[in-house]
């Protein structure tokens, strides 16, 4: 049996916990909380009864959900220089998460809206509130409720996708563990070294989605 | 509570009958190939009560609805008349939205497709008490008693907490002020309905079917409520099933069958003495159930 080099576990720590700090955690925050601006517009979009609004969103969604998020980052990275258009590795990364994260929690906010009952809609307008009034102040924060648990996970998988920005030269937690073992030769340890990191950071994550579950819930009959 | 500090511009059964406070004309409106109302005339005098009854389907609930904006219908007028000058909640110079445009009165054609704002405007006029009540569930009894009047109408918190607090006082929900409405039994929630309508200091009151959702024991509760409501002189447009509530609150009755007004007339007479066959049929259905 092969004995873990702990001495290098524990010198590897520090680099990597500051590709997490430095790279993956504000990544992921970044693409996220811009990413779900876009998905609101989205979805808003998707559900306007104006039809050149839902189409351009439901395609939008469709390229975006079809389409391998490797792909998107290269053609954001390595494609758009050709046509002149050249973006560093980290706006490029932020660009790419987000635009996918647009995409995949438009359809939740879009689903969470229409779950809201119609009658909340009629309330809101029998008390003089105009439809965007309605929204922001009636509707969005009962829908906020029902999609805290599927936005938890698109949030979820964006820490782990962000490993794929090791690949557009981002310095995030993947990419620290690679240049370890590039000299260490030491994979198995450093791989799961980082695989041990990210998932602390999605336990963490998870907690939050509980406490957040519960104060939203507290106007729910249990 | 006595009407003179109530929040609106209830006027003495005194005054009744004489001028009239909503006038519709001619209400067309159409679900795709469906034509659910068919030229609907339809007059309420101030301080008046008009009950709509009629079989489900007939589209008393779609007339109430085009009343407050909620359905759009495609032909026919709607006027509302200006609300008294004497009254409160303009005399003060502090009335909120509604207080400052019901000032005028309005008419509203909608062959000729009115634009949102003077559906917004029609809006105003009324409020309405939903058969689900549709409170808002996120926020407490308080809360949604205030919405409409802090938000929308942007009249004072001070001024609008104090009415909110005495309408739920009368209504014996004081001490329920800072729950949330899946606390509350269905009649409690009825009753902050209304009162969120009250709120709202609206020239017409629309109850759609109000007790049609409640348990039977908790019917007695709001139909006193509304009763109390009706006897100190608010305008009202009620729909609903209860034959005998109708004859106890409304003055007038109108039956509506297939999209039309059937009959319409004095609530007593109409009950005992209906003219048309298919009112003759209807009340006899429902008095005779088996």
């Amino acid at each position: 049996m092969i004995q873990p080099d702990w001495e290098l576990f524990v010198s590897s720590l520090w680099p990597l916990l500051d590709g997490a700090v430095r790279g993956t955690i504000p990544l992921a925050l970044t693409s996220f909380a811009i990413g779900l601006v876009l998905a609101l517009v989205l979805a808003l979009m998707r559900l306007s009864a104006k039809r050149v609004l839902s189409v351009i969103a439901r395609g939008y969604i469709s390229i975006v959900r079809g389409t391998p998020l490797l792909v998107q980052l290269f053609v954001i990275f390595y494609g758009l220089p050709s046509i002149g258009v050249t973006i560093e590795p980290w706006p490029s990364a932020v660009i790419a998460f987000s635009i996918n994260v647009g995409g995949y929690a438009a359809e939740v906010i879009r689903a969470a809206i229409l779950s809201v009952p119609k009658g909340q809609w009629e309330a809101a307008y029998m008390i003089g509130m105009s439809h965007s009034r309605a929204l922001a102040r009636i509707i969005l924060p009962q829908a906020a409720r029902v999609s805290v648990p599927p936005l938890s996970n698109t949030f979820i998988s964006l820490v782990k996708d962000t490993s794929l920005a090791s690949l557009i030269l981002v310095t995030e937690l993947f990419r620290e563990a690679q240049q370890i073992t590039a000299f260490s030769q030491k994979f198995m340890l450093l791989y799961l070294e980082a695989a041990l990191i990210y998932w602390v950071i999605c336990l963490v994550l998870s907690t939050g989605q509980g406490f957040l579950e519960k104060r939203l819930d507290r106007y729910v009959a249990r | 509570m006595s009407p003179a500090d109530l929040p609106a511009e209830p006027v003495s059964r005194a005054d009744a009958g004489a001028p009239s406070l909503l006038r519709v004309r001619g209400l067309q409106k159409s679900f795709g190939s469906d034509r659910v109302l068919d030229s609907v005339d339809l007059t309420v005098g101030r301080g008046r009560v008009l009950a709509l009854i009629g079989p489900s389907g007939s589209g008393k609930t779609t007339i109430l609805r085009c009343l407050n904006g909620l359905e759009l219908p495609e032909g026919g007028t709607i006027e509302v008349a200006a609300a008294p000058t004497n009254a409160d909640s303009v005399g003060t110079g502090t009335g909120g939205r509604r207080g400052a445009t019901s000032a005028v009165s309005m008419a509203i054609d909608f062959a000729a497709s009115p634009s949102p704002k003077e559906l917004g405007a029609l809006r105003d006029r009324s409020a309405m008490v939903f058969q689900h009540y549709n409170l808002f569930p996120h926020k407490t009894v308080l809360q949604n008693v205030i919405e409409g009047p802090v938000v929308v109408q942007r009249r004072p918190v001070a001024e609008v907490m104090t009415e909110a607090l005495a309408l739920l006082e009368r209504v014996g929900l004081t001490d329920k002020r800072d729950s949330y409405p899946f606390e509350l039994s269905g009649g409690q929630q009825q009753r902050v309905g209304i009162v969120r309508a009250l709120a709202l200091r609206p020239q017409l009151l629309l109850f759609d079917e109000p007790t049609s959702a409640l348990d039977p024991e908790l019917v007695g509760d709001v139909l006193r409520l509304i009763k109390e409501l009706a006897d100190e002189g608010w305008s009202m447009v009620i729909v609903t099933h209860e034959l005998e509530f109708a004859r106890e609150v409304a003055h007038e009755i109108a039956f509506v069958d297939g999209g039309t007004i059937v009959e319409h007339g004095n609530a007593k007479q109409l009950l005992r003495h209906p003219q048309q066959e298919r009112t003759r049929q209807f009340l006899h259905r429902l008095l005779n159930p088996f």
